[in-house]
């Protein structure tokens, strides 16, 4: 079947019930999204589904045909790294870095929907994600980074 | 023998030979193998080298230069997440001369890097730390010497800069070009030509980690991102609980699933090995459902642990005895602690790769400690260690010993099943939640008595706990080694021995009190599988005894801080505590007007030889759910010379919010047989709704001082900070963790 | 001039009804007081109207999620437009502080404010008339030591003429039968004692029973069923949809836990109303069950309800092909599961935790077993299919992850049919669209609900461990 991930359709010969997640990291090789539960309850699998978060761990490919698919790696590359990426280097924004992906794509999407969202919005928005690393305060701060940098640039774009 | 005693614990402070004397001991119990100690070097008596060189003193061991000039650096430590491949790359480099990106780190291998046992117990600046700086100032000292004498100049006139020597003519000689075969393949010396601090380039910077960028743009990082050809899924099936012994399994079903390769049973031990991963799982799901189990598992009572504990047999250990004869103090008090079962929980289950080829077995392994998982595993197949070679490779958080090791011989295990092919075990969550091993329940009895002028007198410390550490450790110590049909036995617990200590660990109180006595119930019956977490006995001591000096405070009628400071003499600690008093505004920001709102303190110096650490903290505490909340944290930490601080402030950071949660919410809950608290809904954890407003993290750099480990400093006092404030809050004292909603609100009433 | 005669006569007869009306109508105030002191109330009757208030479910509707508690400010959805609860804690500005027992007593009776103004129905009196004069009491003695928050009433939106207060006479004057309750002689105390509870404070009915044009219960559709903030409250008479059928004791763990092994989990408003209920006195909770059991006639008292769970999943079968009752319907045995797109989806979306070993109530519910399919409409299947059980801070809850954002409304669709034809041996929906389109398309948010506390039961229950 057919899965547009990052703006490139791949043809993936998988049992259409599998869940995106693997064949994520096992077809297509891509490492950012990652196994952390399988239950939906820890957010480190989160992709973007046609610009809304989704958990790929209880996502089948099934549901994907027609959808755009987004990781982290289409956000950006080390070499040209996106807003958010950019911020939570800069922010120094993890410690074992695995539940880092889950939670960037979903505080892009965010991002994304609502740039002006407050402390409070962006809390309750990623409370589907854990982090038992306890990195949470770098965390906000890089996505408020984040949001500073995408304001100014669209201030500065509009102008 | 408790004159003795307390000699070598004075010596331990003060930072004496004996403190490197202990360290080697202590290495070697680290170990847990019955092995003789490693061979130290071919001198008669074993030199005082620092750090990790007494057990590698060659510095090939730890520097290696090609001719072309590229520097490797090994190290026998693990990344964990807590950012040592960098700090470990700034000493070499600081102390090489040479740019931060020219050096290549290399971490624990058991093919090319020295044995430092297990990257634990914060000893990885101490130990690794130590042996660079100091190895990597000697190869300079060599380079040097060696330019001086094809120059013909004086060693003293040779400057470096840029991987190269300079000679005061100009001529420049490559480090490449200098080193033959046997330069660098000498024994250290005991001291070293280290830079003086106030030259630092790199080190005490905040430099960027180097494994950050790629695990924030997609770049493999971890060990669940290996990929190697041919690579075949497989998943374990684990019995209902401890010790269940598979009666049968009826796989021919799931034999026939799609790409199931191979079903792997070995006595109790059952696995299925499958093409593509989702295939693995659903088999794994079949398999399950297929296999028939006698469990035999008898867990305490869960909701009466502190009764369990303390008639459990003990062996008794006095960890201090220092009596004074008692001229009766004016007031006595008396307080008793607890703590469940606490899971490590990291976010990332246990994984590990293995391939059999060509009679070597390779493990790519998050563990902590390749040689002994190496040692482990190399026992459990019945191979000779040298055709067994276990890489490190990152895994999710690490916070002590999970379930790493084990999975790590699950895949060693299928890969001799599936030779010539690699084969990927993942763990699921309920696996991990329900196998890893847990930090265990410990009670403390505390009682002390304070005089006319409000000093403590007397203080007496009693605490029950089981072993924190059944690392590997010989094969027994492997899950999938006791479930064989053959199966190895799991071998007896040990204490760890003081200064470094398990259930022990920061027991002995820091501050100055005339007689003290300490004593350690060491309880050898261990129905709950139970190891190292994150600061090991430190968190519960610290939370108890940080408590403890509360409830003393306001029995003396004095604040929590001014308290403290009266009992402590080391100038470093009081500094420690009095920055975080200050920056917190302990005595000169007036108390929240929000309702529900209290301010707690507390400190405590890891392991009394490791990293201070003081936190002060404000919590409010929902009345009407009893849900209590950090709001405010202010932490300040001694780590000896600070490498990276924004390293240091992030690790305290972390522990500041694990140590919040464990206090908070969590236990591991069982009934009569098996573990419940299987996945993040049955063991819930902090979550960012309950993040605190602000957090400061004060790092107190001591320029050429001993690096003091600081990675499990911040869990005491955290720990400990809360409960105060929460008692501050509420009026009520909780001593009995977690300090969880249901309890705040039972205990204020309507 | 007859015209004109007519005209004045009509006049002054709507003037003279008019009269009447107001002067029947009209309602005193009752003086404000100086606010009681804390310390002046028995502790015995504070905790008391403490687990009271618990039956009443007051902090729900008077405390906006993550707001100070009691102090109001929540809107109360209704046909007619949006009615915001007030500030009920004891402060004498914007609360209650002012409030005599009388005037307590009498807003609870017969929905009168102290003022003299009818209170709208938002606010169940029609059910809370029921509660006696010592019950009141004690609610007042909670509420009165309660912290004071200040908080100004929210404006209500209401249209005209419905904001006029004093037109709601004319709707207590048919609706509104005055307690308090007087006991059944044809039923047993823990009958009465029930009705009492579940009639009066507990309010079930207010959500559990349809309402007619005006807004009030059609006592002749007692527990029939209603929807309520978006979600299907089920019946809770003899037209209960559930699989296995409740009985009392199954109720006592349900309304205590949360979730019940053979029911599934309290979810939308009912979380919050178990997260109240967890802690009231265990008479209380028997006398509750018992009454609600009562009124469902076909409940099997003798059975446990897990024994006939579980027999029921042994008779339908979990595998693909089991289509073994008679009473199969033709969707379900014209389903090719392999091509199904619902059944693909559910494999992949659904059985890892819906067929999984994790126990309730945790792991994901058998199907079988839940109203959500087995039930009259598909509202509340497509409400948990979108949005889950989020997580609750620090709480032992289930987690249920959402699917709003990688299901399209005709895949939900799909999936909705296939579990519908898999898991009940009930006829198709045909609102499952329609549902998608208005829980997507809701003004305001979907209440998810989050426990207070749900605690697992004790052990004994939880059998399942780790995989």
């Amino acid at each position: 079947m057919k899965l547009n991930v990052n703006g490139t359709p791949h043809n993936v010969d998988v049992d259409p019930r599998t869940p995106l997640l693997y064949v994520l990291r096992g077809d297509l090789e891509l490492n950012a999204a990652k196994f952390g539960c399988g239950l939906g309850q820890c957010g480190a699998c989160t992709v973007l589904v046609d610009g809304e978060p989704a958990f790929s761990c209880v996502t089948p490919v099934a549901l994907l045909a027609d959808k755009q698919i987004t990781t982290l790696e289409g956000l950006g590359t080390s070499e040209r790294p996106a807003p958010i990426q950019r911020a939570f280097i800069e922010a120094q924004a993890a410690q074992c870095g695995y539940c880092i992906p889950g939670i960037m794509m979903r505080a892009h999407a965010l991002l994304q929907k609502n740039p002006r969202a407050s402390e409070a919005d962006i809390r309750a928005f990623l409370e589907p994600h854990l982090c038992r690393c306890g990195t949470h305060m770098r965390i906000l701060r890089a996505i408020h980074r984040a949001q500073a940098e995408m304001m100014s640039a669209n201030a500065g774009g509009s102008g | 023998m408790s004159a003795a005693t307390v000699i070598s614990r004075r010596a331990v402070l003060a930072g004496s030979g004996a403190l490197l004397l202990s360290f080697s001991s202590a290495g070697r119990l680290f170990a847990q193998d019955n092995a003789p100690p490693q061979p130290v070097t071919t001198l008669p008596a074993p030199p005082p080298l620092p750090g990790s060189l007494k057990q590698a003193p060659y510095l090939d061991s730890w520097i290696r230069i090609d001719a072309d000039g590229a520097i490797s650096v090994c190290t026998g430590k693990a990344e964990l997440g807590q950012g040592i491949k960098t700090a470990l790359m700034q000493i070499a480099a600081e102390e090489l001369d040479v740019d931060f990106d020219r050096i290549k780190l290399i971490t624990a291998d058991t093919a090319l890097t020295p044995n430092e046992g297990y990257t634990a117990g914060s000893h990885s600046m101490q130990d690794s730390g130590a042996a660079i700086m100091n190895a990597a100032a000697q190869v300079r000292q060599l380079l040097i010497a060696e330019a001086a004498t094809r120059a013909g100049v004086p060693a003293a006139q040779m400057t470096t800069q840029d991987a190269a020597v300079i000679a005061p003519d100009g001529r420049r000689f490559g480090y490449g070009e200098l080193v033959s075969a046997q330069l660098l393949h000498v024994a250290a010396t005991a001291t070293s030509p280290l830079k003086d601090p106030s030259q630092y380039k790199i080190m005490n910077r905040r430099i960027a980690r180097v494994d950050i960028p790629a695990k924030l743009t997609g770049g493999a990082a971890f060990v669940q991102d290996l990929r190697p050809d041919g690579m075949v899924h497989a998943r374990i099936v684990r019995p209902p609980s401890y010790g269940a012994q598979l009666a049968s399994v009826d796989d021919a079903a799931v034999r026939k699933m799609p790409g199931v390769l191979q079903v792997v049973r070995d006595g109790s031990f059952l696995a299925v090995v499958a093409q593509r991963e989702f295939q693995a799982i659903e088999a794994m799901r079949a398999l399950a459902a297929a296999a028939r189990w006698n469990e035999t598992a008898k867990l305490p009572d869960a909701a009466r642990l502190g009764a369990f504990l303390t008639g459990l047999p003990a062996q008794d250990i006095t960890v201090l005895d220092r009596q004074r004869p008692a001229a009766g103090g004016a007031k006595t008090l008396s307080a008793t602690y607890s703590r469940p079962y606490l899971a490590h929980g990291s976010i990332g289950p246990s994984c590990a790769v293995a391939k059999l080829e060509n009679d070597t077995l390779t493990v790519w392994t998050h563990t902590q400690g390749v040689y002994p998982d190496r040692d482990a595993i190399a026992e459990m197949l019945g191979m000779p260690k040298e055709k067994v070679r276990c890489i490190h490779s990152e895994g999710a958080g690490c916070y002590g010993h999970n379930g790493a090791d084990d999975a790590a011989a699950d895949a060693a295990l299928l890969a001799r099943a599936i030779p010539g092919r690699p084969v990927r075990v993942q763990w699921t969550r309920e696996q991990e939640h329900a196998w890893e091993p847990y930090g265990p329940a410990m009670l403390i009895k505390l009682d002390a008595a304070l005089d006319d002028g409000g000093n403590i007198v007397n203080w007496d410390h009693e605490v029950w706990s089981n072993t924190h550490s059944m690392r590997p450790g010989p094969a027994g110590s492997l899950l999938a080694a006791r479930s064989l049909d053959k199966p190895f036995p799991e071998p007896p617990p040990k204490p760890i021995p003081m200064p470094e200590g398990g259930g022990d660990r920061n027991s002995i109180p820091i501050y100055k009190i005339p007689g003290a006595r300490v004593i350690y119930h060491f309880l050898p019956t261990m129905p709950v599988r139970v190891s190292a977490l994150r600061a090991l006995g430190g968190f519960m001591n610290v939370f108890a005894i940080e408590s403890f000096m509360d409830e003393l405070a306001a029995a003396a009628g004095a604040d929590p801080v001014a308290f403290r400071l009266k009992h402590l003499d080391d100038p470093r600690a009081r500094e420690v505590v009095a920055t975080a008093a200050e920056r917190f505004g302990w005595t000169t920001k007036p108390r929240s007007a929000a309702p529900g709102r209290g301010r707690g303190f507390a400190f405590a110096r890891y392991k009394n030889l490791a990293a201070y650490c003081a936190i002060a903290c404000e919590v409010e505490v929902d009345r009407d759910t009893g849900r209590a909340r950090m709001r405010r944290a202010v932490a300040a930490v001694d780590s000896g010379q600070v490498v990276n601080s924004d390293g240091i402030a992030n690790q305290i950071e972390g522990a500041i919010l694990q140590s919040m949660s464990w206090t908070l919410y969590e236990s591991v809950s069982f009934n009569e047989r098996r573990i419940t608290s299987v996945d993040w809904s049955s063991y819930p954890i902090l979550r960012f709704s309950a993040v605190p407003d602000e957090m400061e993290i004060h790092v107190i750099n001591r320029p050429g001082r001993p690096f003091l480990g600081s990675g499990e400093a911040g869990q005491g006092p955290a720990a400990a900070a809360v409960a105060n404030a929460v008692a501050d809050a509420t009026g009520h004292r909780f001593r009995d963790l977690p300090i969880s909603a249901e309890r705040i609100k039972a205990a204020m009433g309507v | 001039m007859r015209l004109l005669r007519f005209a004045l006569a009509f006049c002054v007869l709507l003037a003279l009804t008019a009269g009447v009306f107001t002067i029947v109508a009209w309602r005193p105030a009752i003086g404000p007081i100086a606010p009681p002191a804390v310390n002046s109330f028995d502790p015995a009757l504070v905790k008391r109207g403490a687990e009271l208030a618990a039956i009443g479910d007051c902090d729900v509707c008077h405390t906006v999620p993550g707001g100070r508690a009691l102090a109001g400010g929540r809107a109360v959805p209704t046909p007619f437009g949006s009615i915001y609860s007030t500030n009920i804690t004891p402060d004498p500005e914007t609360g209650i502080g002012q409030w005599s027992q009388a005037a307590f007593q009498r807003a609870l009776r017969l929905g009168v404010r102290r003022d003299g103004a009818y209170l709208y129905p938002a606010f169940p009196f029609d059910h809370f008339t029921l509660v006696s004069d010592d019950d009141d009491n004690a609610l007042y003695a909670y509420l009165m030591t309660r912290a004071p928050a200040y908080a100004p009433p929210t404006p209500d939106k209401l249209p005209l003429p419905l904001n006029i207060r004093f037109v709601m006479f004319a709707w207590d004057f048919l609706f509104l039968h005055p307690g308090p309750y007087r006991a059944d002689a044809t039923h047993d105390g823990a009958w009465n004692r029930g009705a009492y509870l579940v009639d009066g404070l507990g309010h079930c009915g207010a959500c559990h029973t349809p309402r007619n044009l005006f807004g009030a219960e059609r006592a002749d559709l007692k527990f029939s069923g209603s929807e309520v903030e978006g979600w299907t409250a089920y019946a809770l008479n003899d037209l209960s949809p559930a699989p296995v059928p409740w009985n009392a004791a199954a109720l006592r763990h349900y309304l205590r836990y949360g979730y019940e092994d053979s029911h599934g989990v309290a979810r939308g408003p009912m979380t919050e109303v178990a997260g109240d209920l967890h802690a009231i006195p265990a008479d209380d909770m028997r006398a509750i069950a018992t009454y609600v059991a009562a009124q469902m006639n076909h409940a099997a008292p003798e059975q446990d309800v897990v024994v006939q769970g579980a027999e029921m999943q042994r008779d339908r079968g979990t595998t693909d092909t089991a289509a073994s009752a008679d009473s199969q319907s033709n969707a379900l045995r014209a389903i090719d599961t392999k091509n199904d797109e619902g059944a693909v989806i559910y494999a992949g979306a659904c059985a890892g935790c819906h067929e999984g070993p994790r126990a309730l109530p945790y792991g994901g519910i058998d199907l079988m077993l839940t109203s959500a399919i087995g039930g009259p409409s598909a509202n509340n299947l497509v409400n948990i299919v979108l949005y889950g059980l989020p997580a609750a801070e620090a709480a032992h809850a289930p987690i249920m992850p959402g699917f709003a954002g990688a299901m399209n409304d005709a895949q939900i669709v799909a999936l909705a049919r296939y579990l519908r034809a898999r898991f009940s041996d009930k006829g198709p929906w045909t609102d499952i669209a329609k549902s998608i389109h208005d829980t997507r398309n809701r003004g305001r948010p979907l209440t998810i609900g989050h426990p207070a506390v749900i605690e697992p039961a004790p052990s004994g229950r939880s059998t399942a461990g780790a995989q």
